[in-house]
């Protein structure tokens, strides 16, 4: 499934994964080896303790379980929520290790604090980030799914998500509701100047004050692009000035500034008119 | 669904405070084999609300679990082989998890939990 026809966009993930989907996607050998990949990423980003002993871990979005079998082959024992009936049932055809809930991310863990060692999640969460129907408010619905990840992490524990952002207003949108829930960490991108092999990963951890862990395929550089790194959290976000004259004019700015929250689900934007960012008259 | 599971599940509707356990209607149970790994069982015990687990193993007919268990048990292999077949071995294929609070059955078919909530519910 090539990534420039976002599926994302074509209809809710209840209905885009349906019996087709579910079947095509995981029987097809180059998805099989991405997903396994992304996993096994993921895992060394989640840095468990080395200690050889099975953890217990979420897979949220788990689909057809491809990326929870990689979590069976590292010997961990695993639960895997998705919102799909289609790929649930792909996963227990295919008799996978771990157990499987039909449930939507966007409502909230349903899982008890404090319970688990970690949490992965592979090409799921970007989801969140789009309004399916006139009722759900990505916002809302990033909130709650943050808070309650947050809340169901042991002590130290870590969630390291695999997203598929469509744009930077995206990435920057799961990250700061992460960041809102109370959590540490950031993005860490892999691969950043190749447009194929470029990966995002929410690298997400509770208290502490443990680095980023390194990004691959930086070839020694540092990353320099706005759009590789966006920290957030430690006010670390580059701030672009604005309202000088230069470039932008203040106008323009509020314009880009209101689409932006458009795009990141706000509802209560109101239009652009000849009166947007005008000078208002002083009222004595 | 395991009984890992059912420990670690609780009912996420909005406003609920006591979501927990949820209380278990069995109408098909399985039991499947498992690879047996002390160590895992040893890690998972603190996190583990007994009381829930005991309900949950009655509610599927395994009724040989201690009253109460505490860390020193985890040196007995022969409560380890209980616990881990409570845990880990026994799964609930149809019947329905019930919030004790609000009363709301999720069902349970093939082995999966049916967690959806409708709008008005979150
Ligand atoms: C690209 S698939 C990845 C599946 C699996 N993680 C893997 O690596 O094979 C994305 C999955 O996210 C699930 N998903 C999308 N939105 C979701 C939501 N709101 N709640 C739960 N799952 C969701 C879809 O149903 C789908 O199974």
């Amino acid at each position: 499934m090539g990534r420039n026809d976002r599926p994302e966009i074509s209809a809710p993930p209840e209905i885009f994964y349906n019996e087709d989907e579910a079947r095509k996607y995981s029987e097809n050998s180059r998805v099989v080896s991405i997903q396994t990949q992304l996993t096994e990423r993921a895992l060394e980003l989640l840095a468990l303790p080395d200690d050889g002993e099975p953890k217990l871990l979420l897979d949220l979005g788990c689909g057809s379980g491809l990326s929870g079998e990689a979590l069976t082959e590292r010997g961990h024992v695993w639960l895997g929520l998705d919102i799909s009936k289609a790929m649930l049932d792909v996963a227990a055809e295919r008799e996978v290790e771990g157990d499987l809930c039909l449930h939507d991310l966007g409502h909230g863990l349903p899982i008890r604090p404090g319970t688990v060692d970690g949490a992965i999640s592979i090409s799921a969460v970007q989801w969140l980030c789009n309004a399916d129907t006139s009722k759900n408010d990505p916002r809302k619905r990033l909130r709650r799914f943050f808070e309650t990840l947050y809340a169901c992490l042991a002590k130290g524990a870590r969630a390291v998500l695999q997203v598929y952002p469509a744009n930077t207003e995206q990435a920057a949108m799961m990250t700061n509701a992460a960041m809102r829930a109370g959590f540490s960490g950031g993005l860490v991108v892999d691969f950043p100047h190749s447009t194929r092999a470029k990966k995002y990963f929410l690298v997400l951890m509770v208290g502490g004050t443990a680095a980023l862990p390194q990004a691959r395929g930086m070839d020694g550089g540092e990353p320099e692009d706005e759009e590789d790194e966006v920290y957030v959290g430690h006010r670390k976000t580059k701030r672009r000035k604005h309202g000088h004259g230069d470039k932008d004019s203040k106008r323009d700015w509020i314009v880009r500034k209101k689409q932006q929250q458009r795009t990141r689900g706000y509802t209560n934007i109101k239009p652009d008119s000849k009166y947007t960012g005008r000078k208002r008259k002083d009222r004595f | 669904m395991k009984l890992l599971t059912h420990n670690m599940l609780q009912c996420h509707i909005k406003g609920v405070k006591n979501g927990y356990p949820l209380k278990i209607e069995a109408e098909k149970v399985e039991e499947r084999e498992q690879d047996y790994e002390p160590d895992f069982l040893r890690h998972i015990f603190p996190r583990i609300n007994w009381d829930a687990l005991r309900e949950g193993a009655a509610a599927m007919g395994i009724d040989d679990l201690p009253e109460s268990a505490s860390e020193e048990l985890l040196e007995d292999d022969e409560f380890l082989k209980k616990f881990h077949h409570a845990l880990l071995e026994v799964h609930l294929e149809e019947g329905a998890l019930v919030c004790p609070e609000t009363g709301r059955k999720f069902p349970v078919s093939d082995g999966i939990p049916n967690l959806l909530l409708q709008e008005d519910e979150c």
